[in-house]
């Protein structure tokens, strides 16, 4: 009887790693060591320079604050992670295996729509579901109208609670882990899979068995993602009174006008961050799964019938309908109302200009953070000689942006940048032809471009390492003996293998620097709004109607980068298919002529 | 290969044209100022004092707090802020700023007739330029009439007959620490605390905007809220629904039999070292004014439906109709940094901001 594990290995391709040999594909030192080591001391330095006020720890403040808020924030802040966690898995991994293997009617848009929640900002869909569902929002107000109740009279579910919270967060994050899931799943061997069926595993089973651990990478990826968001959001656990460490940050930063306590709190939190990632380090082991690029044909969609369809069709309308109809629809509503009243002089504001400025940091952003995160994970990747655990350690440092909030990252990027801005500004002015006053670095976007980087590059990185890991370091081994140099093993082989990979990840940074509210705030230059700034500052003032119209904004600019993802992965996918179709059908012949 | 390099040579273009605005707006006109005030550059006293003036008014956006981490950062560097102007909606946070020596001492004539002496600081490193005052706003059909005679003071929320009825700003907002500071001033240490925790015992729940507070009271999910008086302007000056919200409840003036209801400032004060000095003088003095202090939206205070800090200037009619009432001047604005932090613990202590849910 044969083993799963070993008909998967012989299915798939699993090799295992001998240092020898990777040494003998090993780049010269200071591409596989120097440069990614300096990129991301780079990347890191903000962090350190905040480590400096770690140590002054001030004993009463810190006794205080374990015997008030902090015992909760820390029970809040874990309650939220887990189940944030739990639900964009559950709800991220099911709905991309739906679309995915199953055929049923509206199916082709559902996979597309689904992701579309991304778009939006969690404060935006937070704000707006306490307005719809809150005591004075529409759907309370008609229910005592229909029904004459008073305060006291009925029982409606509390929005505003820390299940109304886990509700809009998962909402909003569960497209981090659908859209990994999904092109995990796509690019997945189907050999392997109807292997398994053929050994007598039904669809379910060969999909707890065999494909989710396949996707383990990408699954894991994606859902670590949604639970560093839920853990650094700030705007969404405000607005619903859920103080959490992350919410906790900010008011300490804020309310007590000194940022040492907010800091040493920020480090607490990235040791819950570090224990998350440790622990699905850990779950990953040392599974290393090699895919062989190029022979995966997609899976054959099974088309459902009778109850099952409708069951399917009724749960991808029920999830875009609560993560992306009603919130736009709300908006839509108030947009209009907005037109309607003559009293408010939202349309003197210039929202193309602030689209513009969206525009322009997320991309640049997106491009620089992608690049460096292929440099520093391509180079560690092939660095086997002595210190590649502690390369590797370190490497994995710049994911912790990740897990601080804006606004620390900013105070970070301050205190680096700061120092030098006189320096460079008067260099820049005698030898550049800089002619204005402003700062060089803190003056112009540079210094927030270099916040986003520090923030995001976690995102970039672990899309980039996951999708690496999947190619058989056969390819540097090959190029190499042909004497191939790094740059062009990189360019030509590796960076053309892992576009999916490298795109998502870079739709994900623009989109993610898109909603950014903390650092942006600190950060940007004179003059410089931003889509989620403006919809932040008129919704803190309880202007909903007027925030509609940035919102609205928004969510058509993060459409944009959405769509794009969509085509990226299917060109990426058809494209094998049709190969490998051809391929099979050669096969076929061959066989028939034996 | 050539596409990596290509796409490298746009990001580097891109960049560079981002930056080129920054550069090309070089002219003698300009102020940068850092401000509290979430309009961005389009509000109309600033624009109004462009045209009169010829300068460019370029604002950069935050919570007073965060922008208070900026200019410290920026003044513990180089000893110079990109900012000229530091506009904050807290007088203490203006206060802190100066004390650190982020702020300078202006000299100036103008200044010292236009605004009055409580509301600017005693070493002109700051000037308020308009007054918002913290009240309580009431649903009449939730509330009778012996209910309300009871309700004179801030410490009066604490009254148990008020539990599960009163909804307030979470503790991390400016709006709360201010307030709870003013408690601190007057009551001390010991009997603030105890007014806190009897708050906190009648919140039925926390709601971070002031203007949702209102809509939340005329509703009848909330009996009693504390808010800052101009959002019952932007009510009453608002859509049709905004003026059935502002139709259905009422404000009361706080502490009217004691020392005054809290009141907070919108104020500026010139960056240390400012690359614009003479143009952020100017922009004080041209808004101290009687005339640009007006009721009107296209003067400083009556843009915002707030009290002019020049006693000569004329009040909003909105405003007027709240009916008169007396400000907190007992509680002078410069201490009020003093007390902020000590009003934060205490609030922490009393777990305001925090629900069992």
């Amino acid at each position: 009887m044969i083993k799963l594990a070993q008909l998967f290995s012989t299915a798939a391709g699993r090799y295992d790693v001998s240092s020898s040999w990777e040494r003998h594909i090993s780049l010269p030192p200071w591409t596989r060591l120097i440069l990614p080591l300096a990129l991301v001391g780079g990347i890191m330095l903000p962090l350190g320079a905040l480590l400096m006020v770690v140590f002054e720890i001030d004993i009463a403040r810190w006794t205080h604050m374990w015997e008030t808020f902090l015992p909760r924030a820390l029970t809040n802040t874990i309650f939220l992670v887990a189940s944030v966690g739990a639900g964009t898995f559950i709800i991220g991994t099911a709905f991309a295996w739906l679309v995915t293997a199953y055929d049923f009617p509206g199916r082709r848009w559902f996979e597309r729509l689904l992701l579309l929640p991304l778009a939006i900002p969690g404060f935006i869909i937070g704000f707006v579901y306490v307005s719809i569902f809150e005591y004075a929002g529409p759907v309370q107000t008609t229910l005592r109208g229909w029904f004459g109740w008073g305060r006291s009279d009925y029982t409606f579910p509390n929005i505003a609670s820390p299940a109304g919270l886990v509700l809009v967060l998962t909402l909003v994050l569960y497209p981090y882990v659908y859209m990994l899931a999904r092109v995990a799943f796509r690019e997945q061997a189907a050999v392997s899979f109807e292997a398994a069926q053929l050994m007598g595993l039904s669809r379910f089973k060969a999909f707890i068995r065999l494909v989710m651990p396949l996707a383990y990478p990408q699954l894991a990826a994606g859902t670590i993602l949604a639970m560093l968001e839920a853990m650094t959001d700030y705007g969404t656990v405000s607005y619903f009174g859920f103080p959490t460490l992350s919410e906790r940050i900010v008011v300490l930063w804020s309310g007590e006008f000194n940022p040492t306590a907010a800091t040493q709190l920020a480090f607490l939190m990235i040791i819950v961050a570090l224990m998350l990632i440790a622990l699905e380090r850990r779950m990953r082991g040392k599974a290393k799964f090699y895919q062989n690029a190029g022979q995966g044909r997609g899976l054959r969609r099974q088309p459902l019938r009778g109850v099952k369809r409708s069951a399917a069709i009724t749960a991808c309308l029920a999830l875009f309908g609560a993560a992306f109809v009603l919130p736009v629809t709300q908006l839509l509503a108030w947009v209009i109302a907005e037109v309607q009243s003559a009293s408010v002089n939202i349309w003197n504001e210039n929202f193309t200009v602030y689209a513009g400025n969206t525009i322009f940091l997320a991309g640049v952003s997106a491009a620089i953070v992608t690049f460096l995160a292929l440099l520093i994970a391509y180079g560690l990747r092939t660095h086997a000689g002595k210190g590649k655990r502690l390369s590797r350690l370190l490497a994995r440092g710049v994911t912790l942006g990740y897990a601080i909030p804006g606004a620390v990252i900013a105070a970070g990027v301050l205190v680096v940048v700061n120092p030098i801005d006189g320096a460079v500004t008067d260099l820049a002015t005698a030898h550049l032809g800089w002619s204005s006053s402003t700062y060089l670095l803190t003056g112009t976007v540079i210094a927030l471009i270099y916040a986003y980087v520090v923030r995001f590059m976690s995102i970039g990185f672990s899309n980039t390492d996951a999708s690496l890991e999947k190619i058989t370091p056969n390819m540097e081994g090959a190029a190499r003996t042909m004497g191939a140099g790094w740059w062009r093993i990189l360019s030509r082989i590796h960076a053309p293998l892992v576009r999916t990979g490298l795109a998502a990840g870079a739709l994900l940074v623009f989109v993610d620097v898109m909603k950014e509210l903390p650092a942006t705030l600190l950060l940007r230059p004179f003059g410089m709004d931003t889509l989620a700034l403006r919809t932040y500052f008129l919704s803190v003032e309880g202007w909903h109607r007027s925030a509609a119209v940035p919102a609205l904004a928004i969510l058509i600019v993060g459409l944009i980068p959405v769509l794009l993802l969509m085509r990226v992965g299917e060109k990426s996918v058809d494209g094998r298919r049709d190969y490998s179709s051809e391929r099979s059908q050669q096969t076929l012949r061959s066989n028939d002529g034996g | 290969m050539n596409r990596v390099l290509v796409g490298l040579i746009a990001l580097v273009t891109m960049l560079v044209l981002g930056l080129a605005p920054a550069a090309a707006q070089e002219d003698a006109g300009v102020l940068n100022i850092y401000s509290s005030r979430h309009y961005g550059d389009l509000e109309a006293p600033f624009v109004a004092f462009s045209e009169a003036t010829g300068i460019e008014v370029r604002v950069s956006a935050g919570t007073p707090q965060d922008l208070l981490g900026r200019l410290r950062a920026d003044i513990q560097r180089g000893d110079r802020s990109i900012a000229d102007l530091f506009l904050a909606i807290d007088a203490g946070v203006l206060s802190l700023a100066a004390d650190e020596g982020l702020l300078v001492p202006v000299e100036s004539e103008v200044l010292n007739a236009n605004i009055a002496e409580p509301f600017r600081d005693p070493q002109g490193r700051w000037y308020g330029l308009s007054i918002r005052t913290r009240t309580v706003v009431y649903n009449p059909d939730n509330v009778t009439e012996e209910e309300l005679a009871s309700l004179n003071e801030y410490r009066d929320l604490a009254d148990p007959i008020w539990r599960g009825r009163l909804c307030m700003r979470p503790a991390g907002h400016i709006y709360t620490i201010s307030l709870f500071s003013s408690l601190l001033y007057h009551l001390g240490q010991e009997q603030a605390t105890a007014v806190t925790e009897g708050i906190v015992a009648n919140v039925s729940r926390y709601i971070n905007s002031d203007t949702s507070l209102i809509r939340a009271v005329a509703a009848g999910e909330c009996d009693v809220v504390v808010v800052n008086h101009y959002y019952m302007g932007r009510l009453a000056n608002g859509s049709e629904e905004d003026k059935a919200v502002f139709d259905s409840v009422r404000i009361k003036w706080m502490n009217q039999d004691v020392n005054g209801v809290f009141f907070n400032i919108n104020g500026a004060g010139i960056v240390k070292n400012a690359a614009n000095y003479e143009n952020a003088l100017r922009f004080l003095e041209y808004m101290s004014q009687a005339e640009n202090q007006c009721g009107e939206p296209t003067c400083f205070p009556g843009s915002n439906y707030e009290l002019p800090t020049n006693p000569e200037a004329e009040l909003n009619e909105t405003v007027a109709s709240f009916g008169a009432f007396t400000l907190d001047l007992e509680y002078p604005l410069w201490e009020y940094g003093q007390y902020q932090a000590a009003a934060v613990s205490m609030l922490e202590a009393a777990n305001f901001g925090f629900r069992e849910n």
